[in-house]
């Protein structure tokens, strides 16, 4: 039985480093190729030796598809291109090629010339890698062979995130990589029609928690900010430079303007101009309300967002300052909770998830004192709010998902065990279909049953369809399978394909009826009680006086030796067979009396 | 539906609408017709030897009486010149459908309408003249409004709200997408290389394929190029929207447009390109940013009058995805695709609504206008050539291939402005067109039937028609044409299930057989086979069942049979199974085998078996059974 297995080198119970294999009807695809932020040693990148141990990557993959430009979905791929060695096509959305290199080098940068680490990928190694790259256009039907088609879908998350369907033949696997159900303040909500793939593979990093309102968060998040500011404190918000940045950047000025706040924003790291200018030439992947005002007013051009100096962190004052990255694992953003950890009148603001290993997730979870480099201890005296901006689905909007692709099937990836198996029951309840949450080098296997597609020859199914073609109805035909080619014809055209000749079956039974009348009369006793019987068939008397059942022949002789029996002589052929059958075992119980 | 243009050559009949009063168009004499009377004074007035009708412009509509709108089901739109009547169909004709285009394709389009109702709704006309149109009057006109076709059904121009309306009932699609229509067929936009978001579509079912080709060009101008190679292995391709100036070359008539715009500019004129806010205009800017220097003309300031120029602007830097490569690596640096945003930057061009308004204070002469409409009937464009017609000095630049020059000039003669043709039309030519379809190799070629004879100004020039085997089959307006074409399958799924249970034979090497009872299912013009229901489990009850409870349900299906019986060995089974007194004898066509004590005679012919025996059921089918171990089923 057809089958597709799936293996996730990455994000399998777990987020970090997505990274999954997905075999389907002799095609490898493998979907994302990202880095694990926890980590600083080998188990950054996904184990690709998996795939194979001798033979060369691009012989056992078709293709690659990257959902998005988050490090966690694409940072392995310089590593995994140019290093390991795969040479074969890498498919992602427009947005997503423009800035995907711009993050990469971001990210080679921090780890090689801050860190100081070698055996590294190169900046040379990213544009190599990035040579091997096809854009896609949403809902294009890109053609990776013959039979391996993908086309890419809408998933709001980040600019230039993509769900990616994956299909052999009548088997598709979809993939969601990040996304976000609801529509926020830069970007559309994740949509996708009901394709009914044999499986999909959702992301799951908000397996448990069902969100309030946006607007709700959104009043709290400037409730606290302006609070902050107000008694002179600063408030820290690490972001990923792409992404929530906007969102937030957008919502706080227009705040300011609302409100007419002097204190300033400032916006870290050189990225942020750049950053709103990939967003202004890809507008076409914004929401609607950004798209239709573009040309008169330009959402990305800040007012009182300013670009900040490294200086201005001892600035005395209240200021708000986004920083990257965002899980204050490294860089900027770092640097700044350092400075300002220490005083109570300060806040730090993380808007997103928070991986396992990082200052971001520590703090999170509570703990206030913070081991740095150095054995130095860092005691966190500044407020930590934590507020879910952060564009991925909740519960309620990856049950949506399900509900909108109606898939066979469903797998997660990308979240926590615990809270994995609390949607995977949700999920089987809901659904009634099989949900798996495999760990990483793990593989699920899910039996398909395709049907199989046929040429029927257009007379017979004309034949069926005749009638009434919205009744379903038995139609009998003949299948030619020749060369890989299946045809369904009637058995009369299959017969003649072939240069065969048919073969007539047909059978005469003598029935004896006991009837003292003339023939003639004893053939309108039959006719009449044929077509008393038989009502939705067609009787018909014939001037030779022979009767006839649709095509079975009845005629009536004497019989030589007693002229009280007249014997029936019923005549039909194989194809007749029951009908024929039934007609003599009717004629044998004789005549009613009473028919005249 | 392929497309829906709008003829709008008709507008040329009309006086142009002047932004401020014209002294020299009202004062123009009414026509005084060749009998004397001047009954139609008021409606048609006389320049310089042609006869305009002194009213609001009105187009001419795609053919609507021959078929019955509210039975289309979609409109596919190839690109933006050709959804102009888009708001006449969707909102007056019953049509339910729905309209398929790219995005590109509507955002340019909806400017294109937006300058077109604005253009005619500023400039209200208290006289719309209709008495002309009457056929007795109109019999008696001089041509060319004599011989206008269909004038009863030219319309005026539609409003905003309806073409917000139509342009709602659009269904926005990418490149390669495929559409599924009611199951039945396929449709997917490919790209033709000729405007923003211009494509070519393919229509196909499992088994033929039809390539409708319009507007496409294989030069390298700013659009994504166009793809061939998913042209090929069509059944019919619909060739149309070629070139409207097959003898132009449109990289010599941008040289002639430059080297005639600088030319006028160095003599102290002033130049006027009519043109249609996007298209062309794009790669002319291009043109100019990389020419200016060189000529010396960086001082001289660039006007782009539109009400949506500043949308058109705006919109060709967001299409990133529909550029051709170069253009589309440039936004991933990020850089705008187009350098008319630097040219904006610097003050070099500069964009207005209207002439009223900031530009009049702006404005500074010699200069470059860029503004619509090409036909000089409406629009800011009618303005300049009021304002700068008597000067020798500038200069109108004919850039769009639309129009006829000389018929758009006509209402503004005596002209003393030099006139230049430099019509860039960047769709095929014959040439090309060759070439494509020796590449894709259609069936069937189907074209309109002016591209299967020579233009008839140049009767003698063969080689501007299409040229191909077999021969193009061409139609001609309002006529319907049969395609050759005639499909013998379709497709159906056979369920799982099913398959399981089918038993293929092999018949001959290689093929085999299985015959196949199943219950058919269709939905949606798909059609699916199941295995059929389990018969109904007889009732157990004793009750005695009347006999027409027996009546069999539905006509039961028996496979056709196949084969011939050996009559030797069929004579041993019969032995073997219990019947010791066979009889065979020999007959002309075969033979006959007798069953004495059963009173049973079996025929058996090459072709046939006929069993005639009594009333004996168990014994029949028995029979029956051992016959048909011999033949193979169908």
């Amino acid at each position: 039985m057809p089958e597709i297995k799936v293996t996730p080198l990455g994000a399998g119970q777990d987020v970090g480093r997505s990274c999954i294999l997905v075999s389907i009807a002799g095609k490898n695809v493998m979907l994302d190729c990202g880095m694990h932020m926890g980590y600083n040693d080998d188990r950054r990148f996904p184990d690709f030796s998996y795939i194979t141990q001798n033979g060369r990557l691009t012989d056992f993959l078709d293709c690659v598809i990257i959902s998005h430009f988050h490090l966690d979905h694409c940072g392995a791929l310089p590593y995994f291109s140019e290093m390991v060695g795969y040479d074969g096509p890498i498919y992602m959305t427009h947005p997503t090629k423009a800035i995907c290199p711009i993050l990469l080098e971001d990210y080679r940068k921090i780890t090689v010339d801050k860190k100081g680490e070698t055996n590294f990928f190169t900046s040379q190694m990213i544009k190599d890698c990035m040579k091997k790259v096809v854009a896609v256009h949403l809902h294009q039907t890109v053609q990776v062979d013959e039979e391996l088609e993908i086309k890419a879908y809408y998933a709001g998350h980040v600019l230039g995130a993509a769900m990616f369907q994956i299909k052999v033949g009548c088997e598709s696997v979809v993939y969601t990589g990040d996304y976000n159900m609801t529509p926020d303040r830069h970007l559309g909500a994740a949509w996708i029609d009901k394709c009914r793939p044999d499986l999909l593979i959702t992301e799951s990093t908000y397996a448990t928690t069902i969100r309030d309102s946006k607007r709700c968060r959104e009043r709290d998040f400037l409730k606290k900010v302006h609070e902050t500011v107000e008694r002179g404190g600063k408030v820290l918000i690490p972001v990923f430079a792409l992404g929530r940045a906007q969102e937030l950047c957008i919502l706080l000025e227009t705040f300011w303007e609302r409100m007419n706040l002097k204190a300033p924003i400032y916006f870290s790291t050189g990225l942020t101009e750049k950053a709103n200018h990939y967003y202004k030439l890809f507008i076409t992947w914004t929401n609607q309300k950004i798209r239709k005002t573009f040309v008169q007013r330009n959402m990305f051009e800040f007012k009182h967002i300013k670009a900040f100096d490294r200086a201005f962190a001892d600035n005395p004052g209240p200021m708000v300052v986004f920083a990257t990255p965002g899980m204050l694992h490294a860089g900027q953003s770092l640097q700044i909770f350092r400075k300002w950890a220490g005083n109570e009148k300060n806040m730090v603001i993380m808007p997103g998830y928070c991986v396992q290993g990082t200052v971001g997730h520590k703090i999170l979870s509570g703990q206030r004192k913070l081991e740095m480099e150095g054995r130095q201890i860092l005691e966190v005296k500044m407020q930590v709010e934590y507020m879910s901006f952060s564009a991925h689905a909740d519960a309620k909007g990856i049950m949506q998902l399900i509900r909108q692709a109606e898939p066979r099937n469903v797998l997660l990836v990308h979240g926590e065990a615990k809270k994995m198996e609390f949607l995977k029951q949700k999920i089987e309840q809901e659904f009634h279909v099989n949900c798996y949450m495999p760990a990483n080098g793990e593989t699920t296997t899910i039996f398909t049953n395709p049907s199989i597609p046929v040429d029927i020859s257009l007379g017979l199914l004309k034949r069926e369809t005749a009638i009434d073609a919205k009744k379903p109805k038995l139609m009998h035909g003949t299948l030619i399978m020749k060369d890989n080619s299946f045809r369904l014809v009637s058995p009369e055209q299959a017969l003649k394909e072939l240069g065969l000749a048919e073969h007539q079956l047909r059978f005469t039974c003598r029935v004896h009826i006991q009837d003292p009348r003339k023939e003639h009369e004893t053939v309108l006793r039959v006719y009449n009680h044929l077509k008393g019987v038989l009502k939705d068939y067609s009787v018909q008397h014939l001037p030779d006086g022979s009767i006839t059942v649709e095509s079975i022949l009845i005629q009536a002789t004497a019989h030589l030796e007693d002229q009280g029996t007249k014997v029936l002589l019923v005549s039909w052929t194989y194809q007749d067979e029951e009908l024929g059958s039934y007609l003599t075992s009717l004629l044998k119980k004789g005549l009613p009396q009473s028919t005249s | 539906m392929l497309d829906c243009g709008l003829d709008m050559t008709s507008t040329l009949n009309f006086l142009p609408l002047p932004l401020v009063q014209s002294p020299r168009l009202s004062k123009l004499p009414g026509l005084v017709l060749k009998d004397g009377s001047t009954f139609l004074d008021k409606e048609l007035k006389e320049c310089s030897g042609h006869v305009f009708v002194d009213s609001v412009p009105e187009f001419c509509l795609p053919e609507t009486e021959l078929l019955d709108l509210s039975t289309v089901d979609v409109i596919l739109i190839s690109n933006y010149h050709c959804m102009m009547a888009l708001p006449y169909i969707t909102e007056y004709t019953g049509f339910t459908g729905t309209v398929y285009a790219t995005e590109p394709t509507v955002q340019i389009g909806r400017l294109l309408m937006e300058e077109l109702v604005n253009s005619i709704e500023r400039v209200p006309k208290a006289q719309s003249a209709s008495m002309w149109k009457n056929k007795e009057v109109q019999r008696l006109l001089p041509a060319p409004l004599k011989d206008a076709v269909e004038v009863s059904m030219w319309r005026k121009c539609y409003t905003m709200p309806e073409v917000n309306a139509a342009l709602s009932k659009i269904q926005l699609v990418g490149y390669s997408q495929k559409i599924e229509l009611f199951g039945a067929v396929q449709v997917t936009p490919l790209s033709s290389g000729y405007a923003l978001g211009s494509s070519n579509w393919i229509i196909q079912s499992h088994y033929e394929k039809v390539s409708y080709v319009s507007g496409s060009s294989l030069l390298t101008t700013h659009p994504q190029p166009m793809d061939q190679a998913s042209l090929k292995n069509s059944d019919v391709l619909i060739l149309t929207g070629l070139t409207q100036i097959p003898t132009a070359n449109p990289d010599g008539m941008v040289g002639e447009f430059c080297s005639n715009l600088a030319m006028t500019v160095r003599n102290g004129g002033n130049v006027l390109v009519p043109c249609y806010p996007s298209g062309v205009i794009y790669d002319l800017l291009e043109c100019l940013y990389q020419y200016i220097d060189s000529a010396g003309l960086s001082n001289v300031p660039f006007y782009f009058i539109s009400p949506v120029a500043n949308s058109s602007l705006e919109f060709s830097q967001i299409f990133a995805e529909w550029l051709c490569h170069n253009k589309q690596t440039k936004v991933y640096l990020p850089e705008p695709p187009f350098p008319h945003a630097e040219l904006i930057q610097t003050n070099k061009l500069k964009h207005y609504p209207s002439i009223h308004g900031d530009f009049s204070n702006d404005f500074k002469q010699p200069c470059v206008i860029f503004t619509g409409h090409p036909s000089l009937r409406f629009g800011d464009v009618v303005h300049f050539m009021e304002l700068w017609g008597k000067s020798s000095l500038n200069t109108v630049i004919f850039t769009e291939p639309d129009f006829s020059y000389l018929d758009a000039l006509a209402p503004y003669q005596p002209l003393a402005m030099k006139c230049v043709y430099c019509p860039i039309d960047t769709r095929l030519n014959f040439i090309q067109v060759s070439k494509l379809l020796k590449e894709v190799q259609p069936l069937h070629v189907v074209c309109p039937e002016q591209y299967t004879q020579p233009p008839p100004s140049q009767s003698h020039r063969t080689d501007l028609m299409i040229d191909c085997q077999p021969p193009p089959m061409s139609y001609r307006r309002a006529e319907v044409l049969t395609l050759p074409y005639k499909r013998r399958y379709e497709k159906i799924e056979i369920m799982p299930e099913l398959a399981d249970s089918l038993v293929p034979l092999e018949i001959k090497p290689g093929i085999s057989l299985a015959t196949v009872s199943a219950m058919l299912h269709t939905k949606d013009n798909k059609h699916v086979l199941q295995l059929p229901p389990k018969p109904p489990q007889p009732p157990t009850s004793k009750k005695r069942k009347r006999v027409s409870d027996d009546v069999p349900e539905c006509k039961p299906l028996k496979p056709l049979l196949s084969g011939s019986i050996p009559v030797d060995q069929f004579v041993q089974t019969l032995e073997k199974h219990g019947f010791s007194d066979v009889k065979v004898e020999d007959t002309a066509k075969g033979h006959i085998v007798l069953l004495q004590e059963a009173e049973t005679l079996i025929q058996i012919e090459e072709d046939s078996t006929h069993i005639i025996c009594d009333n004996d059921e168990p014994l029949r089918v028995k029979l029956r059974d051992l016959v048909l171990k011999f033949l193979q089923k169908f």
